[in-house]
């Protein structure tokens, strides 16, 4: 289809639309990357970055609207496809096999042989090749095993530069890296902008955008809401891009004053998170959102909290109990419960009926002399319960893994409810539910809170965290980076402390400067 | 209920066709000896089945078997000892060998299949090392304590109820109310589908795994003492050989799944009988014994493969009839 777009444009996607059941992730986006450039998608969790993303390299494919590649209309069907036209997705987890080498692992499935025999001088020699031409000193034969986040991630570089890619698209490379291992990625980035690479970047990090990227594309709830180049390409620009729409209450709660403390965090040190100790208090009846982007170590707290992630020193108490670190038994017996992250692999036992998940955590505390079950009390609590919680669809020898997403959660949340918790902490507790059953849970959590239930909860849907929260924790890096009262409570607020002050910005870049 | 079906099926099947073909099967001889063979079995497959419904494996029930089976004749023919003295030992090393499957598999994170492969080799070792090899027995003593294997509670004037049957019933009801009126067999089951959302829920798994290996090796144990006082001349070389597969092939034929958290107490005595059952039917009806292993394997891939097929037609029809909400 011959169309006028300038010819200099090395990929150009045109009114992108993309719908997943019951949301649409993008509508009508246009994005253009130019040979030798490197452009920023930026946006809220969720606002639809990384389905973009794998929209132009052949991850997904659209529902509507077109991409060009050097002019030419393209219908990516795999990934492979994008490859053959020089386009490499390199992947927020990293895709390498850890158990091979360098070599290896570059070359996986392109290997040099004669007849299935693999020629190993040449794979080295290869490999060696393309290392050195993005500057990475290390031996082709080395074990990826052996190597860090950050040279991993070099080498996923290197792989997608083997294939002669035109077009990096970088989803959230430094997640998970070091500040001297950022600082070596964007050496390598500039330089391969300087021969002509393209690189599309998406990050949450908007110091790390500022500096390196020559534009910005802004996406939010699916849309581009903003292009910025020059010096419109600063912080306070993005963010006001990045959020700036009438924040609709997904739910209007009625605030109660809270009463005395019942959850006391002291100087807590989690072990998958940063470094550095935690410290903060839950009163009864409040609710309290913990906001944060992906990876800022909200999950981390919640799971070391109720001791399933060990904790490497600090103090939680639950009134006046002392929790156990690492262990859970102990949360429980204080009076915590955890609604995970995942409810299908951490909330439920999903070949088992509604009935028994709901009592499984309760058991130990009702069952007859000699361990044995109580089905009395089982049958009426459940049935109580699945009342209480408006769980549909449940029936005895009908396994929850045949339930909703929404009504498995309230199945979750019942089973801590038979156990009264003084504090309940929950892991994005409507994550990918639908907006009946989401209403549902924020009910629930509102009469509990109005009982003198003490809840703390993360969520990456800022409309769920400004609507709930009495007070929100905002996380970054693994800190505590700020905490916001209901007064105080704005989106742009969030995202300010959520995405790292200035000060974090200033130092990462005057550290990358020395390296 | 419905995997108890399937091989209910297998064995009245199996039982009917015997009995048509060969009168002889009928005989008050042949079916109680079935039967004791059926109980000796039984014995072992349901502590195998508890293992497995917590999603792991024992290799080394057959070992036990034999370990034990030329200690008890040792102990009480050549040492000497007292009954009580030798049960007491027993016990002991028996708690002790179970408490080790599992502190390996749960602290040390060790494989299931692997640390209970070392015990197949070592406690097979051991046995013929112990005894150099030689054949253990009671000879013409211990009369009275070998009725416990070779006895029988006598129903009519021609046929009696084997007792190592009679010891299997007792111990599949008690393993029955573990497993289905117990908070700790309600554990097992659930961790054993999702080990993760147990912990989550405050279950100590791993004291529950503990818990499994230490009741397979009991089992164990207890079919050991019993083999041995049935057969009276023990070969610590072959000794109990195989049997671990028997075990594990009942609680398959019995609706457990080694992938964990499936099976029934009664469903692996059921398939412990089909084994039984066939090996009596390729003896009695003339068939080649050099075919049994090739008849037992077939038998059981034809039954999983049908379990197979049941599972996918009830899922798509649960998909079709499941109500959106």
């Amino acid at each position: 289809m011959p169309r006028d777009i300038s010819t200099e444009s090395l990929l150009e996607a045109c009114k992108i639309t993309k719908r997943f059941p019951g949301t649409v992730a993008l509508r009508d986006v246009d994005l253009a990357v130019h040979p030798g450039e490197v452009v920023a998608v930026i946006g809220e969790n969720g606002a639809g970055k990384s389905t973009l993303m794998k929209i132009l390299a052949g991850v997904l494919q659209v529902d509507s609207g077109a991409v060009f590649v050097d002019g030419q209309q393209v219908n990516l069907r795999t990934v492979r496809e994008g490859g053959e036209l020089g386009i490499a997705l390199i992947h927020q987890e990293l895709n390498l096999l850890p158990n091979l080498t360098v070599a290896a692992n570059i070359f996986l499935g392109r290997e040099p042989h004669q007849f299935g025999w693999m020629k190993r001088r040449e794979l080295q020699e290869a490999a060696a090749a393309v290392l050195k031409r993005i500057g990475l000193d290390i031996a082709p034969d080395t074990l990826v095993s052996a190597l860090s986040i950050g040279k991993r991630q070099l080498v996923e570089v290197a792989r997608a530069l083997s294939c002669e890619a035109r077009l990096l698209i970088m989803d959230e490379p430094t997640s998970s890296l070091s500040e001297s291992e950022a600082g070596k990625l964007f050496e390598v980035i500039r330089d391969l902008r300087d021969r002509g690479v393209s690189i599309l970047y998406v990050s949450h990090r908007l110091g790390e955008v500022e500096e390196i990227a020559d534009r910005v594309v802004v996406l939010r709830d699916g849309q581009v809401t903003g292009h910025l180049t020059g010096k419109d390409m600063c912080r306070d620009e993005m963010v006001r891009n990045m959020v700036g729409r009438d924040v609709a209450r997904v739910f209007e709660r009625t605030r109660m004053a809270s009463g005395p403390l019942a959850l006391d965090v002291r100087d807590l040190v989690c072990l998958n998170g940063s470094a550095s100790p935690l410290s903060f208090t839950l009163a009864e009846g409040e609710i309290v959102g913990l906001a944060g982007l992906v990876g800022s170590g909200r999950s981390a707290l919640l799971r070391t909290l109720f001791g399933i992630d060990p904790a490497a020193g600090g103090l939680v108490r639950v009134g006046g109990c002392l929790v156990t670190p690492s262990s859970p038994r102990s949360a429980i017996a204080c009076g915590m419960a955890l609604v995970p992250e995942d409810r299908g692999t951490q909330g439920l036992v999903l070949a088992m009926a509604t009935s028994p998940n709901l009592s499984l955590g309760a058991l130990h505390r009702n069952h007859v002399v000699g361990g044995i079950l109580d089905k009395t009390w089982e049958k009426q609590a459940s049935e109580a319960m699945i009342v209480q919680m408006g769980i549909r669809g449940a029936h005895p020898g009908k396994a929850t893994r045949h339930l909703s997403g929404g009504n498995q959660q309230k199945v979750v949340l019942g089973k801590w409810l038979l156990h009264n918790p003084r504090v309940l902490l929950m892991d994005e507790p409507t994550r990918g539910i639908d907006i009946g059953a989401k209403q549902e849970i924020y009910r629930a959590m509102e009469a509990l809170a109005a009982e003198g239930m003490a809840i703390l909860f993360s969520s990456s849907e800022m409309e769920e965290i400004l609507a709930l929260s009495d007070r929100v924790l905002v996380m970054h890096d693994g800190m505590i980076a700020g905490e916001l009262p209901a007064v105080d409570l704005s989106e742009e607020a969030v995202m300010h402390l959520a995405t790292g002050h200035e000060l974090s910005y200033a130092s990462r870049q005057s550290s990358v400067r020395v390296t | 209920m419905k995997k108890i079906l399937g091989i209910s099926g297998v064995l009245v099947a199996v039982f009917v066709l015997t009995a048509l073909l060969e009168p002889n099967f009928l005989t008050a001889y042949n079916l109680q000896n079935t039967l004791r063979w059926t109980g000796l079995f039984g014995i072992i497959s349901i502590g195998a089945a508890f293992v497995i419904i917590t999603g792991g494996i024992d290799l080394a029930a057959g070992s036990v078997v034999a370990l034990v089976g030329v200690l008890v004749p040792l102990l009480l023919v050549e040492a000497g000892w007292s009954l009580v003295t030798v049960f007491l030992v027993l016990v002991v090393v028996l708690l002790v060998l179970g408490l080790l499957h599992g502190l390996l598999i749960t602290k040390l994170n060790l494989q299931p299949f692997v640390v209970t492969l070392c015990g197949l080799l070592f406690y097979r070792g051991l046995a013929r090392w112990i005894t150099g090899d030689q054949t253990q027995g009671f000879g013409s003593a211990f009369e009275g304590l070998r009725q416990l294997a070779i006895g029988r509670i006598p129903i009519t004037e021609s046929f009696g109820l084997p007792i190592p049957f009679a010891i299997m019933v007792l111990l599949a009801l008690l393993a029955g109310a573990l497993l289905n009126h117990t908070i700790w067999g309600r554990y097992m089951m659930a961790l054993g589908h999702n080990e993760e959302a147990a912990r989550f829920s405050g279950i100590n798994t791993d004291r529950m795994i503990i818990l499994a290996y230490v009741i397979a090796v009991l089992t164990a144990g207890l079919g050991g003492v019993l083999f041995a006082l049935d057969v009276n001349s023990v070969q610590p070389a072959v000794h109990g050989n195989f049997y671990e597969l028997y075990a594990i092939a009942a609680a398959v034929l019995g609706g457990c799944s080694l992938r964990g958290g499936e099976g029934s107490i009664l469903g692996v005595v059921i398939g412990a009988a089909v084994l039984r059952l066939l090996y009596n039917a390729i003896n009695i009806l003339g068939i080649p014994t050099q075919l049994e292993f090739a008849i037992i394997g077939a038998v059981i891939l034809v039954g999983v493969i049908a379990d197979e097929f049941v599972r996918r037609i009830t899922a798509a029809r649960l998909t079709r009839s499941m109500p959106e909400n």
